[in-house]
């Protein structure tokens, strides 16, 4: 009998075992499943053209399908548009972000630091459609227009949290003895920070820099209420722009541009996942 | 740079967070404002009514909020299965091996990937599947938004769990398998009482994301206005509706979504406090 309980006791143990391997292999799934379709559906629409043309209007679309050709233009306006907007915002953030980490980094047990540190994990929660609503009645409505302005702001106050949070985490594990040893040299506090911590904290801040720049590259309902899109090349940052992620939206609504869809997912997929295993890898390698 | 001025810029600094956290609630309640006075609060959320014919206006936040409950409960439910292995293979059974950093690998780039891919994957790939199997005739609904969400909430449950899994100290472990116990009652007897609070907490968090998840479920939902009545029908959660008419809606209408905003914004800044304070005592103990 206690050889028949211990031989159902290492049944239940090895299909334990079995299961979890099984349940987790399958998690695989649905990444190879995306990359899968994403790479065979859009890499042929991957060209010269396709990065330095903007969208084709829906009527140029459907001309070229009715004549059996691929579509002409690509998502040059959507690139240029993310890039000016995702450009403005890091330039703001980023010291924003690194600032107000070490304050929080500094002030520990300080009761508006630890306010400051609450609001952080809620503005991070915040989901980013609430986000978009914001800026529209802090920035569109005021200036009386969709603006790359717009769209700077919604991706600025979206990475402000990941990068505070991220620069603090960096200077609270520096060893202690590090600023220590500053400030017996004879250094204030600032000089400490600027000549010793941040340069030690550097590859951790430009890391979740980077994880946060990949997070909010791809995001789109937030754009939609505030950079709107447009389908010319823009470089000016008071009218409507364009992003790549808004274009996918675009494609997907318009049944003349939907060859397109692919090609421009594939090209955001392949930033994001680069930056994002970029960042781990350089977190890995400094961390040693 | 004396370390009063330091100091100074540093809180100057700090204090943009109060202020746009400030300014984020006082946008929306003072946005939301004319909804609420127009219908009344109560009746705001209990309303299920979604009619913009002019003259006629009546707006009602019930059905979205439902959609939202539904879709981020189904959720959590396909998720489960999935995320407590993975928590599980990289936490304890594979702990430090490569298998596990692979997987680890695997999950960050799910984590990664934008939330409008995953809706085109959920629209070309699952949805004609879900036809095809005569799940729903029409394909999308509360049951295919769901499937995808799961499958982005993983990577959020699955590395907060793994934390918590690690953190179960050796010699509890130990003792029991030196009292005869087999890997699978070593789980069930240590590690999940233990780093249960924490497993839970994390799961939390997990809701806390898929409340606001927009895109994906804009796209996979069906967009109908109605209460939806089984899991297969469409119908749409808040964040939807907002991503949806948000553009094309002024005066009342606007302000009734801007009052969904409000709604949705408080659900998850609850959700993601009581998340945060399970996951600080859990640390503690």
């Amino acid at each position: 009998m206690t050889t028949t309980k211990i031989k159902s006791r290492l049944a239940k143990d090895k299909l334990m075992l079995w299961s979890i391997c099984l349940f987790a292999a399958l998690t695989a799934v649905p990444l190879l499943a995306i990359l899968g379709e994403v790479l065979l559906r859009g890499y042929d629409q991957l060209s010269w053209q396709f990065f330095t043309e903007p969208t084709p209007t829906a009527y140029k679309a459907m001309k070229a399908i009715e004549a059996g050709e691929p579509i002409p233009g690509g998502i040059a306006n959507g690139i240029v548009g993310t890039m000016i907007m995702l450009g403005m915002a890091v330039v703001f953030a980023v010291p924003t972000g690194i600032l107000c980490g070490a304050y929080l980094a500094e002030n520990t047990k300080n009761r508006f630091a630890r306010i400051v540190s609450y609001l952080t994990d809620l503005l991070q929660g915040t989901p980013s459609v609430i986000i978009g609503i914001i800026t529209y009645i802090w920035v569109v409505v005021p200036m009386k227009g969709y603006s790359a302005i717009a769209g700077s702001v919604a991706l600025f106050i979206m990475m402000l949290p990941l990068i505070i949070r991220s620069t603090e985490e960096t200077l609270k594990i520096l060893p202690a003895s590090l600023k220590e040893a500053g400030l017996a040299l004879g250094g204030n506090k600032a000089r400490v920070m600027l000549k010793v911590q941040l340069p030690a904290a550097f590859g951790g801040i430009f890391t979740g820099v980077l994880l946060a720049i990949s997070r909010v590259i791809g995001e789109t309902a937030p754009l939609m209420f505030t950079a709107l899109g447009c389908s010319l090349v823009r470089w000016s940052i008071d009218k409507p722009i364009s992003a790549v992620p808004l274009l996918i939206w675009e494609f997907f609504n318009d049944p003349n541009l939907q060859e397109l869809i692919w090609g421009a997912s594939l090209f955001l997929l392949l930033f994001v996942l680069t930056l994002n295993l970029t960042a781990k890898y350089l977190a890995k390698k400094w961390n040693q | 740079m004396s370390d009063k001025l330091y100091k100074a810029l540093l809180f100057l600094t700090a204090l943009i967070m109060p202020i746009v956290c400030g300014g984020v609630v006082y946008a929306l309640v003072t946005d939301a404002y004319d909804a609420f006075e127009h219908f009344g609060f109560f009746k705001f959320l209990t309303s299920s009514d979604w009619n913009y014919t002019q003259g006629a206006e009546q707006y009602g936040a019930l059905p979205f909020i439902t959609g939202t409950l539904m879709t981020t409960l189904l959720a959590l439910v396909f998720c489960i299965p999935f995320s407590l292995p993975v928590a599980l293979f990289v936490g304890e059974y594979f702990k430090g091996t490569k298998a596990a950093s692979v997987l680890g690998t695997i999950t960050d780039l799910l984590a990664g990937i934008p939330s409008i891919i995953y809706g085109l994957w959920g629209f070309y790939t699952l949805r004609p599947l879900i036809m095809a199997l005569n799940i729903s005739p029409q394909g999308s609904g509360i049951l295919t938004a769901s499937m995808v969400l799961a499958i982005m909430i993983v990577p959020y449950a699955a590395s907060l769990s793994t934390e918590f899994i690690k953190m179960v100290p050796n010699d509890l472990k130990e003792g029991a398998y030196s009292l005869g116990a087999t890997r699978a009652e070593v789980v069930r007897k240590i590690i999940f009482p233990v780093a249960g609070s924490g497993i839970f907490s994390s799961y939390v968090l997990a809701i806390g994301r898929a409340l606001g998840e927009t895109m994906t479920v804009t796209m996979l939902i069906g967009n109908t206005n109605n209460i939806p009545d089984s899991i297969t029908s469409t119908g749409n959660s808040m964040a939807s509706i907002i991503a949806n008419q948000f553009g094309e809606a002024d005066d009342l209408r606007l302000s009734s979504l801007i009052a969904i905003g409000l709604i949705l914004f408080l659900i998850t800044a609850i959700i993601n406090m009581i998340g945060k304070m399970m996951i600080k005592r859990a640390r503690i103990s």
